[in-house]
């Protein structure tokens, strides 16, 4: 338990009385990887949506270090994790640095302006992202890849313990989705964020992270590392597809490809 | 595209912006007091600003045009930085206190008092408070379905606004005889306005400065998203409460003193977002300034255009913000 920093009990929620996550129970130990993956309509977003306490559950808690975040100060939590949601969109057009910037609010009382070490902390995000030489462009001026790293930057400026990410690859083309699955297992490595995250491409969720967490119908239907799922029935009976599985060469993780669609 | 700073980020011009737009005050301030059936010269208004010497000329400039053009500065920053608020809490361009129904709903509970229990009428501004802030419930309790959606705020704020305006209208047509320039308090006028509106809506102003002043970093998390706003700290519900209680009083004090005066928090924060972005730090400053320039400039432009004949300052309010308005739908 020592290094338990996260715990899901019981979660349950949805929207308007219809349940879209039942029952959801997990544990997140500090410094590991953990990919939510599952078909469409699974409630992957949702659990995600509940754990960043942007929506309420219906029962059950998330514990942080013990403590229930709903009833916890939100600048606490946010001292705690970042969150990246999916959908960015904004009537903001700020700079990138601006945007880096606003990663340091939890940690500065309502009256104060930045200190030297805020400063200091969103030019390390900034270098750590590789945004150094984006700091002064606008964000809807970026590109795609560029925007969601400007975004992780603005996360990790908040020097989270756990680290949310939403998909973080949808929209963006093969170099940027693999340039941001490096970048999120550096900040793991280097900076020790534990990174919980939802992922659609289930070869990436194989590849980056130490723990899988399988959702079917609403529930947790397995969970564990990369092999023993991959290994388990899990592509037939919940992605639905036969595959051959291989082992990556490189780094000695599963890979696969889908053959057949099982009807 | 290189890392070059946009012009719009740098200081110096923000700054120069914001020191254009006080200069900009001051000469429609001096304006306002100079023109009029009673022309009086500049250096004339100047002198007569710091030596009250009882001339027909002095009677004019401090019981008449000084109060009105302070009068219409402040009405000015008020529903400019309420403009400014919703559109940020609405995450709406378009959201503006007239538009929307905030101003009819201050603008209804206050003539409701006017005219059915004027032995209250220390209460109106109180009274136009709960009105505008009730527009805002409405609005939410309507518009709201998991999240702040702009087109059901803005077709949610029609619906209210014609509802309270309606209200008006009744309200003017059953107690017609006890309703004087019914009028101009539908378009929003300053004339036979005086000190006793300035000392009313004044706290009001110095409120809204401050608060805005001191919350602007809220509100640009804030118009991050709900989602994104959260995950950095901020207690999104209490700042979008905070923020849009404040917008109401500010365009409850506003429609109180001066009746229903449309377009101001539209085009007022849309012009400062041209010239230097959607940043609330500047945002907010720079359109209190412009707002109070604009209102004074139309109020005397309104008062002089057709002279004698005065025209309500809310006709060319309306003659400005209208083709504002399209253009804004059609960017």
């Amino acid at each position: 338990m020592s290094n338990v920093i996260m715990q899901v009990n019981h979660l349950s929620a949805g929207y308007q009385g219809h349940k879209v996550i039942e029952d959801i129970s997990f544990q997140v130990e500090q410094g590991k990887i953990y990919s939510i993956i599952g078909p469409n309509g699974c409630g992957k977003t949702t659990l995600m949506r509940a754990v960043s306490r942007n929506i309420r559950p219906s029962a059950g808690q998330v514990l942080l270090d013990g403590e229930n975040i709903f009833k916890m100060n939100t600048r606490k939590v946010a001292r705690k994790v970042a969150v990246l949601s999916q959908s960015n969109n904004t009537m903001s057009d700020v700079s990138v640095r601006t945007l880096v910037q606003y990663g340091r609010f939890a940690h500065m009382a309502w009256w104060q302006g930045r200190s030297a070490q805020d400063e200091r902390i969103v030019d390390w995000a900034l270098e750590k992202t590789g945004m150094a030489d984006f700091a002064n462009r606008k964000i809807n001026a970026l590109s795609g890849g560029e925007r969601q790293r400007a975004w992780i930057a603005m996360s990790i400026a908040q020097k989270p313990e756990i680290l949310l990410l939403d998909e973080p690859t949808t929209y963006l083309d093969i170099s940027h989705q693999l340039e941001i699955m490096e970048l999120v297992a550096r900040l793991n490595r280097e900076e020790n964020i534990t990174i919980l995250m939802v992922l659609h491409d289930i070869n990436h969720a194989v590849r980056y992270s130490d723990e899988l967490i399988v959702l079917q119908d609403h529930r947790i239907y397995r969970q564990g590392d990369p092999w023993s799922i991959l290994s388990s029935d899990v592509l037939e009976k919940v992605f639905r597809v036969q595959a051959q599985i291989t082992t990556d060469s490189e780094n000695g993780t599963p890979i696969f490809y889908a053959k057949a669609v099982i009807r | 595209m290189e890392n070059n700073r946009s012009i719009r980020d740098c200081t110096t011009y923000r700054l120069g912006v914001l020191l254009v737009l006080l200069a900009g005050c001051v000469f429609a301030f001096l304006l306002g007091n100079v023109v009029g059936t009673l022309q009086i010269p500049f250096r004339r208004v100047l002198e007569l600003l710091f030596h009250a010497d009882g001339s027909p000329e002095w009677k004019a400039i401090w019981n008449i045009r000084l109060p009105r053009m302070i009068l219409a500065g402040l009405v000015g920053i008020n529903l400019a930085l309420s403009g400014s608020i919703l559109q940020g809490v609405m995450s709406n361009p378009l959201a503006d206190p007239s538009i929307i129904g905030i101003s009819s709903g201050a603008g209804l509970f206050g003539i409701f008092i006017l005219v059915v229990l004027p032995q209250y009428q220390t209460l109106v501004p109180f009274f136009a408070f709960l009105g505008a802030m009730l527009a805002a419930i409405i609005i939410y309790s309507l518009a709201w379905k998991g999240g702040i959606h702009p087109t059901r705020i803005i077709l949610a704020g029609v619906a209210v606004s014609a509802l309270f305006n309606a209200g008006i209208s009744g309200t003017l047509v059953f107690f017609s005889d006890r309703v004087h320039g019914a009028l101009t308090f539908m378009n929003g006028s300053l004339s036979a306005r005086s000190w006793g509106e300035v000392e009313m809506i004044l706290p009001y102003t110095v409120v809204g400065l401050v608060l805005t002043m001191l919350f602007s970093r809220q509100m640009n998390i804030l118009i991050l998203g709900d989602d994104v706003a959260r995950g950095l700290g901020l207690n999104v519900e209490l700042t979008r409460m905070g923020f849009t209680a404040l917008a109401a009083l500010l365009a409850a004090s506003a429609v109180s003193a001066v009746g229903l005066l449309g377009f101001v928090g539209l085009i007022v924060p849309h012009s400062i977002r041209l010239l230097m972005g959607n940043d609330y730090k500047v945002l907010f400053p720079g359109s209190a300034l412009l707002g109070a320039a604009l209102v004074m400039l139309s109020d005397t432009f309104a008062r002089t255009i057709f002279s004698p004949v005065e025209i309500p300052v809310g006709i060319v309010m309306a003659v400005l913000g209208v083709p504002f308005f399209l253009y804004l739908l059609r960017r």
